[in-house]
């Protein structure tokens, strides 16, 4: 079977500066694979040009089988890859179900006409919508504050917040950037099961970019390593943590 | 209590350098030439004030602190709870009120009705979607001109007219909107100022199709199921409301009929409006005007909730426009300038973006107020200004921002 | 058709006296753009508060009996200056600082308050007519054949270029060789890191205001003994039409907002003579509409990437 996104020969050219050279990497179905690298690496420019923020300058990124390349971002969510961002982005004033229920609008009802009078196939998609939101505040164990106001939560709990809404999409792919920052060692164990279990339970891939290597280590079926925009290792995380190149780009030259 | 003399000092010396020119100098028009005459009072006044207030503004501050906005009026979570009471309160009210006052009052009254009405329209735009519109008047004249058009060239009645007004607001609101949706902020406040004020242009302008500055008059009231408001009825064959009911003609009936339209028209909208910020549009349009880059990461597409957002907004001033051209029999491209725009934006500023409690009662203090206070007329866009200038300082949340919808959840 | 050259060449004129009051007026409006991100609406008021300064030196110093026309301008601008540099300076610490780094609609908001109160206290303060004034500088100097067109460079139009140029120098003097100037273009660069940098942001933005506001003055002044006329609205239409002309010339670029202006105002010119005069303030709004729909970043502005 096909990878489920296949990235070949990806770039992305800033006028003068070349902050991705060349980076080409598969994620299988049922993978979690990590993208590691110094700061500055351009691993979040990796993101921005696969979820369609970024227009890359070169590359193809094909998803099922499907190019995307050049789509616009809110299409290629549609198609089944959905993304976290560094900086929490969550709708802050709204309430932590509002959230859940806004992420869930591709598949809610939306024709003017049935909300206005309530038609049975509205009710029943709201009511429905209402229950995933609840099973996925369960998981991630937030449905005590379903009500509050999402900007009110902790931060820990923000970035739960976010991977439900994520997940809530159905989505086929989930790229994590740096979901483990900022995070205590007990959430960081916690987010290391949810993840596992959103690959087992759930049947999605996950993409992530991360510094803590206790995470990256520990779930990652594989890891990208970049540096300089480009990529300078790939393979199992034992491979990549014996790899000279990776070594000498984390620890300088002996 | 410390006491800053010497910042008080400068102050009043700026105040000096700023009011001087403006308040201080009168212009005096002699003919073809023109004369200086000097008023010191309002300057030494504004040098007093500014000089006091910098000196003890420490304990000013601490009495402000007192004074805290959010202990004068009622939260958000008890405006929730008392919300269905006031609205019946506030409607059983404007049911039985209009019968009791004068006819001055329905009608000023009317009018606070269709601010109430352009201000919930502009709260979808500015409130729910987060897109600051300074352009609004101009589907407001769409609506207002397509009435008055259709019935001087069609002799259309102004319920067969009230569809199609909505429709072509709409429709403006759509042209108007798609082109510009992806510019941000700022930039979409501009362009559509330029778009209200091009809007305004050509209606003077295209004289032979709107009667230019003189406008267009004789514009006809609606009509109850066919029967006038009128002393006698304009055609053969029609019957007016008093001969069919067998009344004698009051001016004041015709008050009373178009404030308990305008009523019905608000009505009508609170119910439309209540529902789409409950359905997935809304939320989709609070979800935009939180974060963008959010919702495109989750399938939203942004260019078209905005739209709709604008449509919307659209449709509801063409609405306010239509019952606004029938009520005055009369309009003209002076009625749709920015100031119109300013004031229904001071109204949801005031009320509280996205608020619908807030937006109305707003609309009514602006509309009622200067009525009221008709001897401060000449300051009244002065007090505009400053108050939106002061909200945004002090309150931005408006001074009933609503709470947040609890859903309940299936356990 | 013999006429069509010089007629031509009088648009030009026109359009260039024009454009360099646009260009004044917009280079308040770029600057603040660059350098906060946000839109002064009551910049245009500004700009009316200096015609209207400038029409009340002009005045008191003929009734003081002054007559040399050099001194008169000098000191009808520095008057001018420093009252709008202080209206600029107010308009910043009190409107638009305490709101730095609130959501964007709430300074915007709060400007356009801003905009609308100072309006209506000058329609209060000095009434809503219009005001009209003796020209000071009268004359000019006339080409062309004694039976055809004659093209007419008024002292006053060669005035206002001189300014103009005069000023624009200066700025760009002041912005490229000055500590001052370098801090604010640091400022406009990155905030954050000029802040880091030890560099006073707060000071270092009331300057902007107060150079944008004097610019604005300076076209005031012009403004008040070209055309003679003042009246509290000037400033809403001119601060749009300047707007429009920072836009075009890309916003947050200086050199942009002085071609925008010559560019607007050329552009006003020719649509006044070769169409209507009524549609040019139409054909403006418009100018501004499409560059912002088809090239928002101006004809000398850089493409701007969002960070996501």
């Amino acid at each position: 079977m096909s990878a489920l996104l296949a990235v070949s020969g990806l770039s992305m050219r800033f006028g003068g500066l070349l902050a991705v050279d060349g980076v080409s990497f598969n994620v299988e179905r049922d993978q979690v694979m990590a993208i590691i690298g110094p700061n500055g690496a351009g691993k979040t420019t990796v993101f921005n040009c696969i979820s369609g923020f970024y227009r890359p300058t070169t590359g193809r990124v094909v998803l099922d089988g499907e190019p995307i390349d050049g789509l616009p971002s809110h299409q290629i969510a549609r198609r089944g890859l959905v993304r976290t961002f560094q900086n929490v982005r969550l709708f802050k004033n709204m309430t932590v179900v509002e959230n859940l229920l806004v992420s869930q609008h591709i598949q809610l009802v939306t024709n003017l006409w049935s909300g206005l009078v309530k038609t049975p196939g509205y009710r029943s998609a709201e009511r429905h919508a209402l229950e995933r939101a609840a099973f996925w505040l369960d998981k991630v164990e937030l449905l005590a504050l379903a009500n509050r106001e999402a900007g009110n939560l902790a931060y820990g709990q923000q970035r739960r917040l976010e991977i439900a809404r994520c997940m809530i999409t159905n989505p086929k792919l989930l790229l994590l950037d740096e979901p483990a920052a900022g995070l205590n060692l007990q959430e960081t164990r916690q987010l290391d099961r949810l993840i596992i279990e959103l690959r087992q339970a759930h049947g999605v891939s996950v993409l992530l970019i991360e510094h803590d290597m206790s995470l990256v280590m520990g779930i990652s079926d594989k890891v990208l390593v970049m540096e300089y925009g480009r990529p300078i290792a790939v393979g199992t995380p034992a491979e990549v943590r014996a790899n000279p190149e990776v070594i000498r780009a984390y620890l300088g030259e002996a | 209590m410390r006491l800053y003399p010497l910042e008080a000092l400068a102050a009043a010396v700026l105040t000096a350098v700023l009011t001087i020119p403006i308040l201080g100098i009168d212009i005096v028009v002699d003919g073809p030439r023109i004369t200086l005459t000097g008023e010191a009072l309002p300057v030494l006044i504004a040098m007093a004030a500014v000089f006091v207030v910098r000196l003890f503004q420490e304990p000013l501050k601490t009495a402000i602190g007192w004074v805290r906005m959010d202990r004068l009026l009622p939260s958000p979570e008890r405006m929730t709870a008392y919300r269905p009471m006031i609205l019946t309160g506030l409607i059983v009210m404007a049911l039985i009120w209009p019968f009791t006052v004068s006819r001055g009052a329905v009608d000023i009254a009317t009018l606070a009705l269709i601010y109430v009405m352009l201000g919930l329209g502009l709260n979808i735009v500015v409130g729910f979607a987060g897109l600051l519109d300074l352009g609004y008047v101009a589907f407001y004249a769409v609506g207002a001109y397509s009435y008055a058009l259709l019935a001087q060239y069609f002799g259309l009645s102004f319920w067969t007219c009230l569809p199609v007004c909505v429709a072509l607001a709409a429709l403006t609101g759509c042209l108007l909107g798609f082109p510009v949706l992806r510019l941000r902020g700022d930039y979409l406040a501009i362009v559509t100022l330029g778009f209200g004020e091009i809007i305004r242009l050509l209606l003077n302008n295209l004289d032979q199709l709107t009667g230019g500055p003189d406008g267009i008059g004789n514009i006809p009231k609606p009509t109850l199921f066919g029967l006038e408001f009128a002393r006698r009825p304009s055609q053969e064959g029609g019957v007016t409301f008093h001969d069919f009911f067998g009344l004698n003609y009051s001016g004041g009936d015709t008050v009373i009929f178009l404030f308990l339209l305008a009523l019905a028209l608000v009505l009508f909208t609170l119910f439309v409006i209540n529902r789409l910020i409950r359905m997935p549009l809304g939320r989709a349009w609070e979800a935009l005007r939180e974060d963008e880059i959010a919702c495109r990461s989750l399938g939203l597409n942004p260019t078209v909730i905005k739209l709709s957002a604008f449509t919307l907004g659209a449709s509801f001033a063409g609405f306010a426009g239509a019952f606004f051209a029938a009520r005055q029999g009369f309009i003209n491209p002076e009625s749709f300038t920015f100031i119109e725009s300013a004031v229904v934006l001071a109204i949801v500023v005031l009320g509280g973006m996205g608020s619908q409690l807030g937006v109305i009662l707003a609309a009514i203090a602006l509309t009622v107020l200067p009525e009221v206070a008709r001897q401060f007329a000449e300051y009244r866009m002065l007090i505009f200004g400053l108050v939106m200038v002061l909200m945004m300082i002090w309150r931005p949340q408006g001074l009933l921002p609503a709470a947040r919808p609890r859903l309940k959840l299936p356990q | 058709m013999a006429d069509f050259l010089p007629q031509f060449l009088q648009q030009i004129i026109n359009g260039l006296t024009l454009g360099s009051i646009y260009a004044l007026i917009a280079i308040g409006y770029t600057m603040v753009y660059g350098i906060i991100g946000m839109i002064n609406f009551a910049h245009g008021e500004i700009y009316m508060i200096g015609a209207y300064v400038g029409v009340i030196v002009i005045t008191a110093l003929a009734m003081l009996g002054l007559e040399t026309i050099p001194l008169i301008l000098l000191l009808t601008l520095a008057i001018s200056i420093l009252v709008t540099s202080c209206y600029g300076w107010t308009v910043e610490r009190t409107a638009y600082r305490p709101l730095r780094g609130s959501p964007r609609l709430v300074p915007l908001i709060s400007a356009i308050g801003m905009s609308i109160f100072l309006q209506n206290y000058v329609q209060l303060g000095q009434g809503a007519r219009d005001v009209a004034m003796q020209p000071l500088i009268t004359g000019g100097w006339r080409f062309g054949p004694e039976d055809g067109f004659q093209v007419y460079l008024s002292y006053m139009q060669v005035i206002i270029a001189v300014v103009t140029v005069v000023f624009m120098t200066l700025l760009t003097l002041f912005i490229s060789r000055s500590r001052l100037g370098r801090a604010c273009r640091a400022c406009s660069q990155d905030r954050e890191m000029a802040n880091l940098l030890g560099i006073d942001t707060d000071r270092v933005i009331a300057l902007t205001f107060v150079l944008g506001a004097a610019l604005a003055a300076v076209a005031g002044v012009l403004v008040s003994l070209y055309y003679g006329l003042v009246n509290p609205f000037i400033g809403f239409i001119a601060g749009l039409k300047a707007f429009t002309a920072a836009v075009l010339g890309g916003i947050g670029s200086i050199p942009g907002a002085m071609l925008g202006g010559v560019v607007l105002g050329l552009t006003e010119s020719f649509t006044s003579a070769y169409l209507s005069t009524e549609y040019k303030d139409v054909v403006a709004f418009s100018l501004l509409v499409l560059v912002l729909l088809f090239r928002p970043t101006g004809l000398l502005g850089k493409p701007d990437v969002e960070k996501v």
